[in-house]
């Protein structure tokens, strides 16, 4: 879905995308600094003495994880190309037009009013990507993949377009999120068209977050303990926390290996993630990954999402996806039934 | 006759004296720590700290009343794999007050538990143990599924419980009146100390939870207050008091200690059941069953 969704907004973003190599400069290129400073008298603490991270907050952002084709070194905005990349991609995330392929159609399934409307504005600091390294916004390119990592791919790329098509052969045909296995709730934390709000709890030793999709709560211990047995593997991984100054710090190994559990189907064995959440002032968090694996990436990527605390009326709500996923038997149920009518393209 | 009987009573009276004596010099002395009630560490807050990783070892979720040892639903394929362990009632007084409708409901529960038909959306809801589904169990249930869960107390408003069964949690809002704003699957859980028990008032709920496997069930009316106590660095005594008057004739309450689980690397693991459930649920429309 990224991949038609990466391609869709190069698409349109190509006249902006123009118009903005004028304006490069030379601070343009240097890579953005990764943290933001905190100021130590900003960061309120809990009584046991740990920064107060509690709370709930949002990470939504129209900013793509990667920087669209052709803005190339630019990685910030002025006010004018600002309002006019915001403006393209609340366009291209939310307007129900036709004019892709099926892929195209189903990133859009959902019109504005499903849209968590700060889901269509840019970061604050106007950046064109939320991967700060490398200075090119983008993913590294991929090493060299084993056979059976390619096999495992084609696999999942046959399954994906027999879903797109409307005839998938059975539930592993749907993706982790469709199944409602896991969804936003596995690290790295990226905004989505909806429910993009985490609640942090806080105790002595420590740090639990609470993602509204699928009400799982990611337990960090903070005393220092050693991972689970690497043998051991978990849809989520298992974190490990600790504090830096004011950032938590978070690494997370131990993933399962079934297709597609960590970000963009890397190899979970060799699969780490740190990530780092600075609170900056009362109102906001800056949430900091790291991703590396050496089995799939050139170089580890970073990335940075602004997130942003939310009035507490705004309450998190329970997100029951299996227990009422009627989706995915229309969707079996409508192949079978297309199959016996002979459509089969 | 006066005299006579002056006597009897100073006879009696004396006679009770006598024994009362007796009696005293037989019982140990009384220990002061067995007359304190327990009291938990604080948090900053002033307030026990419930914080831990606990766990409940009774046999409610087979059944809440009397059971005993069972085959499970399948004993031809699943062998004592599937059975289930006799158990002694949870429930005060032994039994649920169900209304005369409800107890026959609940025995079609249980005949067609390990059941599942999600062939149509209406009907999505009407067979089957949501815990045989692997849905969010609710409550009191979650507290007795045989699968440990963590409190996560801080000083923010709000109690975490986050239970290791299909990775369900709960907030517990503190000291609000706010209403429940949707029916959801954990209910709407709003709490106050009462001294040292965490009061939780839980409603909102949606219909379609269980209690049991014995097919125990509630409807949208169930409200349920909770109540824990710690009597021990390593004991919460649980109370639940259990009420919906569409099903039962009266409130009734179940109670039984939760104990901390001490293992020296104990945390929570993954319990996400959902792929466990897929072929029981949605097998039947696999493009090779549709031949």
């Amino acid at each position: 879905m990224m991949g038609g969704f990466m391609r869709s907004l190069s698409k349109t973003l190509l006249p902006i995308a123009i118009a903005a190599l004028s304006f490069v400069s030379v601070e343009g290129q240097a890579p953005k600094k990764a943290t933001a400073p905190v100021k130590k008298s900003t960061v309120p603490k809990t009584p046991w003495g740990d920064p107060d991270l509690q709370g709930v907050w949002n990470d939504a952002t129209s900013t793509p994880l990667q920087r669209p084709g052709g803005v190339g070194s630019k990685d910030t905005l002025n006010d004018e190309e600002a309002a006019e990349f915001q403006q393209q991609l609340a366009n291209d995330l939310s307007r129900d037009r036709r004019d892709g392929g099926p892929e195209v159609d189903v990133n859009r399934a959902y019109n504005e009013h499903w849209m968590d409307s700060r889901r269509l504005k840019i970061t604050a600091d106007r950046r064109t990507s939320l991967i700060v390294d490398p200075p090119d916004g983008r993913i590294p390119p991929l090493v060299p993949l084993t056979p059976e990592r390619e096999k495992a791919r084609a696999a999942r790329a046959a399954a994906n377009t027999r879903f797109n098509a409307g005839l998938p052969e059975k539930i592993e045909d749907f993706s982790l999120p469709v199944r409602c296995i896991i969804r936003t709730d596995s690290p790295p934390y990226l905004p989505t068209i909806y429910n993009n709000d985490f609640q942090i709890f806080q105790s002595p030793g420590y740090v639990v977050i609470g993602p509204e999709m699928i009400h799982s709560a990611r337990v960090i211990p903070l005393d220092g303990r050693p991972h689970i047995n690497k043998n051991l593997r978990q849809w989520l991984g298992d974190s490990r926390g600790h504090w830096e100054g004011n950032t938590l710090v978070v690494e997370t190994t131990n993933f399962r290996t079934d297709d597609g559990v960590v970000f963009q189907n890397a190899n979970p064995a060799t699969f780490k993630i740190t990530e780092r959440f600075s609170r900056v002032d009362t109102d906001t968090i800056n949430y900091e990954f790291t991703v590396e694996d050496p089995t799939t990436w050139t170089k580890p990527w970073t990335a940075v999402i602004p997130w942003t605390k939310i009035d507490p009326a705004e309450q998190m709500y329970e997100y029951a996806c299996h227990e009422d996923n009627y989706d995915v038997v229309h969707f079996l149920a409508g192949a079978r039934s297309r199959e016996k009518r002979g459509e089969t393209k | 006759m006066r005299n006579r009987f002056t006597i009897a009573i100073v006879l009696v009276a004396g006679f009770g004296v006598i024994t009362t004596i007796w009696l005293a010099a037989q019982q140990p002395p009384v220990r002061p720590a067995q007359t304190q009630p327990y009291r938990a560490p604080r948090l900053a807050d002033g307030h026990p700290d419930l914080n831990g990783i606990w766990q409940a070892f009774v046999t409610a979720n087979w059944d809440l009343q009397d059971h005993e040892a069972q085959p499970g639903p399948h004993p031809e394929t699943m062998g004592a794999y599937g059975a289930g362990p006799a158990g002694q009632s949870v429930v005060e007084g032994g039994e649920i007050p169900y209304q005369t409708w409800a107890l026959e409901k609940k025995k079609q529960n249980f005949e067609k538990r390990a059941m599942a038909d999600v062939s149509s959306d209406k009907k999505w809801h009407d067979i089957g143990d949501p815990e045989f589904k692997c849905y969010m169990p609710g409550v009191p249930r979650a507290t007795y599924m045989p699968f440990p869960f963590q409190i996560v107390q801080g000083s923010a408003p709000y109690i975490l419980m986050a239970y290791e069964f299909t990775s369900s949690t709960r907030i517990i809002r503190m000291n609000t009146k706010q209403e429940a704003p949707t029916p959801s699957w954990m209910g709407w859980s709003r709490a106050r100390w009462d001294g040292d028990t965490l009061v939780v008032d839980v409603s909102g709920f949606r219909e379609e939870t269980w209690f049991d496997r014995a097919g125990d069930f509630h409807s949208d009316e169930l409200h349920v207050v909770e109540r824990y106590t710690p009597t021990s660095p390593y004991h919460l005594m649980y109370e639940a008091t259990i009420e919906d008057p569409k099903v039962y004739t009266r409130p009734w309450k179940i109670s039984f200690p939760l104990y901390r689980r001490m293992e020296k690397n104990v945390q929570l693991l993954e319990f996400k059941c959902v792929p466990f459930t897929e072929e029981i649920l949605f097998g039947r429309f696999r493009k090779e069953a549709a031949k």
